[in-house]
């Protein structure tokens, strides 16, 4: 059961994949030349005459523009391709809720199902191989969950598309890598998965390759994701020389020989475990776009919107928390690490929400959001409240799906356009899609018994009691966040949905609502936005914490943060909802009172408002910093180091050498006798001298 | 084992296609396709034949199998053959790539077509001789007669700076030969012998190793190539023929690496152990600069000419960390390498015998023409930016945690090479396959034909093929490192400095 959950998105990658390739390859192939020898013909290549002929593909259900594209011919085997990649994830959704309430019950036990063996290298070994327990199974959940919506939502939304198999493909790989992720039982497997949504997430955010900016982002995710793996490979190499080994059940059984001990690291004598958390937690910040390299995760945003809901926010960004999570046998020993966490998450937290505040892009205020929001959870980690954490990650999965998949519907609906400030007043128009994203907007906000309620509270009361040195600062960080968050989401609802509308007569002429393929994710997601904090809290966080987790969240015995969160203070306890409430009122001021404040504000504060608008100016830094350095180091290096110096000295100024003598050479022999006979007379001259002086 | 020698029937196969192609007349279509046909074939026996010596190999033997041995010279010098687990996949590796350069020639050679394949089938007999000479002089001669074709096919088949390329590939390599030439009659004089297993046994003084690994690093440190002697790489890459970038990509730079396994550290072991730090240096550079020269090229061949003298200061660096790891990790690197840079070259071929440029600004929005082609360069593109489940993974990480057993500065800077090489390779796929199809040029250009399809489909699979299941060539190597190794901390520890290996 485990292995079909894993493989089955991997069979329907490789299916709609199979159909994407032959497809296209048949279509760019019509009217191919054969192939032969200059004047005869015995090639084999009989060029290939494929039609279009395999399209089974009804076309979608409306027929408005979409995202900007044109309409052209879908790929043959659209439908097939669907339906496979679909079918085949419910398939494995369903088995993932059985295996979670299999695992997750108090019987549950640990799996390990080994599937094939990978490197044997000296001492170095490690396999193919699932391990599902608790914390595996709750993310199998997840992210079948998520995904196999994302499939039939997808549908829809992709109706218009010509590439839709080649977009299923990857939807189906991306999830096949994220289940080897959490499946696994190494380290080197782990990372197997983290390339593997990395690749994904690649293709995905430039599926719409045309576009310059798609293709910019999606290289820029893959690089900057690159400069956390750094942090992490060097993790995983440090692991190996302080353990022996990369398997889990190895590493979590010597964690307390390991402790203490120091490793030497560049030039120095470090505490091991400190430095192999925060080399871990590297890789988890590029992964969960954490301050400091987030920069990738709003530009991800030029993939299709989809796409955001399944990889940019419920799955693969968080893959970072659910490593640390993964790896708390070790962070609960390296306290200073610990520390680190704390502060990139409570940084992270406050300054996405900054950023979120002013952007006008409905994708890019999520994406801000999701930012922010995976602070939150690191917060919680970093105070070694794991189980509230990971409780984030779980509702968060949901509602910020809900959210995305919902902008998605608006964004369908309004012609592709995303800027907000040419939206308003879709709330008739598209009542399903308006009424779940207050629900996903409720959540968010951490309004009372929604999902979010119950995991945002856990994580700021946690932060309250936490003992480390970050931890009033994470408090304070989110608290303030808790407010902007609600004052941004708040700011998208009011914008979009009330007031006057303010796109053109034409499209909103064409505003409808979403075929029902696009609003039953909505239906299902919001189920798991309102209900999965109430069901399940007692599990994560609550009486049932240990028998639900059975470990597979460490927690050192000295470690009594849950149970420290009940005596905080009510000020604390009720203050994410004082903040919502706030939030509430001031974006209802801003946007439906008096419309007029926001602008003047900005106008006051012109400085204030274009260093938010334009996130920080982190591109610009970065650009300043490492892109323009690298080139022109890269250029240098090229020109003046193998051009000006190897070669200069090397080859070319040795080969000028010999040809210049040569010439010299060539010059001397000018063709007149007397030349010779002088160069002669001369030579013999210096040979009857040294014949004398020598004699 | 049978008595057949195989190992010799492998070495001198290609040289009888090579004749049998002599005797083909004329240079109209039908000549044209029967000396197509005969090399064809040829390269596909040799290449059957050799997996016999896979399916025979003992893998629990750390010595020398196969042997054969015939006296030469008037038996002071013996024609002797043999392969052992560091070798054997490299002879396997040869005859896999042959038959695909072979099919990759079918169009793009248009002048002198038979000599083209005498020139590399006799070629491939060096190559192959190279890998399985088990006597010091046998594996001189073939080592170097193999520039002579390749000089041939750069300088004759070559582009428009041709002559440049294929006397600065010439000189710079014969160069670094020269000195091993003079450590291995310093060799003889000495051990008496030049009989490689003899040799392995046999310890030169300390002060002799430094020279002696001098003079032998002087040579392969040309081949591998290692900085700062690596510019004649780019320039051969650019103006070769497609084959004969990926034979030079894919066999002829992992001569290097042999050399450095089969000789320096075994031979003389005291000598790499105090050389070391300075390898480590000179991959670091070489991985960092190159990876920075990269980012900026603008031509195709010249930027994967680069990112190869990026691969192989992980592949130098392996070596000389001493540990399993680091060793097996720079075999399977060479290997992985020898399919994917090849891959990478056949790539730039298709697409440059469609629009005779290599230039990436005349290229971009391929994909829209070309899905099946894209589809492959990405899987080429993501091994070679190191991505887990493909070949290049497994060698860069082995490479890089044996390194960082044995110095943590080192693999701390060799690591960023995974920034690096994503930034240009990617950076590459980007100018080349996506983005819209805008240029002129290419409106009409096709996808793979059945042709190019044969070749490159081999090749993923076996890039994917490697990067999941690598164990068949670690049950090859295994043995043969753990013995190099063991060999190395014995020799160390005679003489009290094991201290220095890190383990």
């Amino acid at each position: 059961m485990y292995s079909a959950i894993v493989f089955l998105p991997l069979l329907g990658a490789i299916l709609a994949g199979i159909i994407a390739l032959r497809g296209s390859y048949s279509a760019a192939m019509v009217g191919a030349p054969k192939e032969s020898f200059a004047d005869a013909h015995d090639d084999h290549a009989h060029g290939h005459h494929g039609h279009d002929d395999h399209g089974h593909d009804d076309h979608g259900h409306d027929d408005h523009g979409h995202d900007g594209h044109g309409h052209h011919a879908a790929a043959p085997g659209s439908r097939p391709a669907e339906l496979i990649t679909t079918g085949l994830l419910l398939v494995s959704a369903v088995l993932s809720w059985v295996a979670f309430l299999t695992i997750g019950s108090p019987e549950g036990e640990t799996v390990r199902v080994k599937v094939l063996p990978w490197v044997a290298s000296g001492t170095l070994s490690f396999d193919w191989a699932l391990r599902i327990d608790t914390l595996t199974a709750m993310m199998l959940v997840v992210v079948t969950s998520v995904s196999s919506l994302v499939h039939v939502y997808s549908i829809g939304y992709m109706s218009h598309d010509e590439h839709r198999p080649r977009f299923f493909a990857y939807l189906s790989l991306f999830t096949f890598a994220m289940l080897m992720l959490v499946t696994s039982d190494n380290l080197f497997q782990m990372f197997f998965g983290w390339e593997g949504v990395g690749l994904a997430s690649y293709l995905l955010i430039g599926f719409w390759f045309k576009r310059p900016a798609a293709n910019a982002a999606a290289i820029k995710a893959f690089v900057v994701n690159r400069v956390g793996d750094f942090g992490f490979a060097l993790g995983i190499f440090a692991i190996f020389v302080m353990f022996g080994s990369v398997d889990f059940d190895t590493i979590f059984a010597n964690t307390g020989s390991v402790a203490g001990q120091t490793i030497h690291f560049l030039s120095w004598d470090l505490d091991a475990l400190t430095v192999i958390c925060i080399l871990l937690f590297i890789g988890a910040m590029g992964k969960s776009a954490q301050f400091l390299l987030h920069t990738w995760l709003p530009d991800a945003m030029e993939g299709p919107t989809p796409v955001s809901a399944l990889i940019h926010a419920a799955t693969m960004v968080t893959a970072g928390v659910f490593m640390v999570a993964r790896m708390s046998p070790l962070f609960e020993l390296a306290p200073t690490a610990l520390t680190v966490v704390t502060f990139f998450g409570a940084t992270t937290a406050f300054f996405a929400a900054t950023v979120g505040l002013v952007q006008n892009d409905i994708k890019r205020v999520i994406a801000y959001s999701t930012c922010s929001q995976l602070g939150y959870m690191f917060v919680a980690l970093g105070v070694g409240a794991y189980g509230a954490g990971v409780f984030h990650l779980f509702t968060h999965a949901f509602f910020k799906a809900l959210l995305f998949l919902g902008a998605g519907s608006v964004i369908h609906a309004v012609s592709g356009e995303q800027d907000m400030r040419k939206m308003g007043g879709l709330r008739k128009k598209i009542p399903v899609t308006y009424w779940t994203m207050m629900i996903g907007t409720l959540a968010l906000t951490g309004f009372p018994l929604t999902a979010g309620y119950y995991s945002k509270d856990a994580i700021i009361e946690s932060a309250f009691v936490g003992h480390n040195a970050f931890s009033g600062y994470a408090f304070f960080m989110v608290v303030a966040a808790a407010l902007m968050t609600s004052f941004y989401s708040w700011r998208l609802v009011f914008m979009t949905f009330h007031g006057k509308p303010r796109a053109s007569e034409e499209v909103m002429s064409h505003v409808h609502e979403s075929p029902p393929v696009m609003t039953i994710p909505l239906y299902v997601l919001s189920i798991g936005a309102l209900f999965a904090g109430i069901v399940f809290s007692n599990w994560f966080i609550g009486e049932g914490y240990n028998e639900f987790w059975k470990g597979a969240l460490f927690t050192g015995p000295d470690n009594h943060i849950l149970h420290e969160m009940h005596g905080v203070p009510a000020l604390v306890k009720y203050s994410p909802f004082i903040m919502m409430v706030i939030g509430l009122l001031l974006a209802y001021y801003f946007y439906i009172r008096s419309p007029e404040t926001p602008k003047r504000l900005a106008a006051e504060h012109p400085l204030l408002y274009r260093f938010l608008l334009n996130k920080w100016y982190f591109d610009e830094l970065y650009d300043f910093l490492f892109v323009r350095p690298a080139k022109w180091l890269g250029r240098f290096l090229w020109k003046k180091g193998d051009g000006w110096l190897i070669d200069g000295f090397g080859p070319d100024g040795i080969s000028a050498r010999v040809v210049d003598v040569t010439n010299r050479v060539v010059r001397l022999q000018s063709g007149y006798v007397y030349h010779y006979a002088f160069a002669m007379l001369i030579g013999v001259a210096a040979l009857v001298t040294w014949m004398m002086f020598a004699g | 084992m049978t008595d057949w020698p195989i190992l010799s029937t492998v070495t001198f196969l290609p040289t009888v296609g090579a004749l049998l192609i002599l005797l083909v007349r004329g240079d109209d279509a039908a000549a044209r396709r029967n000396v197509y046909w005969i090399a064809l074939w040829t390269t596909i026996v040799t290449f059957l034949v050799s997996l016999l010596i896979w399916i025979d190999f003992d893998n629990t033997s750390a010595g020398f199998q196969f042997v054969e041995r015939t006296d030469w010279l008037g038996g002071k010098i013996s024609y002797s053959m043999g392969v052992d687990g560091i070798s054997m996949l490299f002879v396997i590796l040869t005859t896999f790539l042959m038959p695909i350069c072979i099919v990759a020639s079918k169009y793009s050679v248009k002048k002198r077509f038979a000599e083209y394949m005498v020139a590399f089938l006799i070629l491939e007999t060096l190559m192959i001789g190279v890998f399985c000479a088990t006597d010091l002089l046998l594996f001189y001669v073939f080592f170097e007669g193999g520039l002579i074709p390749m000089f041939l096919i750069i300088g004759i088949w070559g582009g428009t700076r041709r002559v440049y390329a294929a006397f600065k590939f010439f000189l710079y390599t014969l160069l670094g030969s020269v000195l091993m030439l003079l450590a291995i009659m310093a060799m003889y004089i000495q051990a008496g012998t030049t009989d490689i297993p003899t040799l392995l046994q046999f310890q030169f003084p300390a002060s002799m190793q430094t020279w002696l690994w001098i003079a032998f690093f002087a040579s392969f440190a040309v081949k591998m190539p290692m900085w700062p002697v690596h510019t004649w790489l780019p320039d051969a890459h650019v103006e070769a023929p497609t084959a004969g970038s990926v034979i030079l990509a894919g066999v002829l730079l992992k001569m290097g690496g042999y050399g450095f396994l089969r000789f320096s550290l075994p031979m003389f072991p005291l000598a790499s152990a105090d050389f070391a730090p300075f390898i480590y240096t000179l991959s670091v550079i070489a991985i960092i600069y190159t990876s920075l020269v990269a980012l900026m090229q603008q031509d195709m061949k010249k930027l994967i000419a680069y990112s190869s003298v990026a691969h192989m200061g992980y592949v130098t660096m392996g070596i000389f960390a001493m540990n399993p790891q680091g060793v097996e990790g720079a075999i399977f690197q060479m290997l992985s390498h020898g399919i994917v840079s090849g891959a990478l070259f056949l790539c730039v071929g298709v697409i440059y015998d469609r629009m005779h440029t290599r230039e990436i600004a005349a290229y971009g929005g391929l994909v829209n023409r070309m899905p099946f082609y894209a589809f492959a360069f990405l899987v080429f593109t993501m091994a070679n930016v190191g991505l887990p489940g493909t070949s290049g993974f497994v060698g860069e990480f082995l490479v890089l945690i044996g390194v960082f057993r044995a110095n943590t500065w080192v693999a701390a800077f060799a690591t960023t090479g995974v920034i690096l090489s994503a930034s240009y390779a990617l950076w590459l796929y980007r100018k080349v396959i996506f983005g819209a199809l805008d240029k002129a040029s290419l409106k009409s250009i096709f996808d793979l034909s059945r042709r190019e399809v044969a070749i490159l489909v081999p090749l993923v699979v076996l890039t994917i093929f490697f990067g999941v299941y690598p164990m068949p060539v670690f049950n090859v190597t295994g043995q043969a490192v753990d013995n190099l190794i063991t060999n190395y901390q014995a020799a160390l520890s005679a003489a009290g400095k094991l201290a220095l290996a890190a383990q």
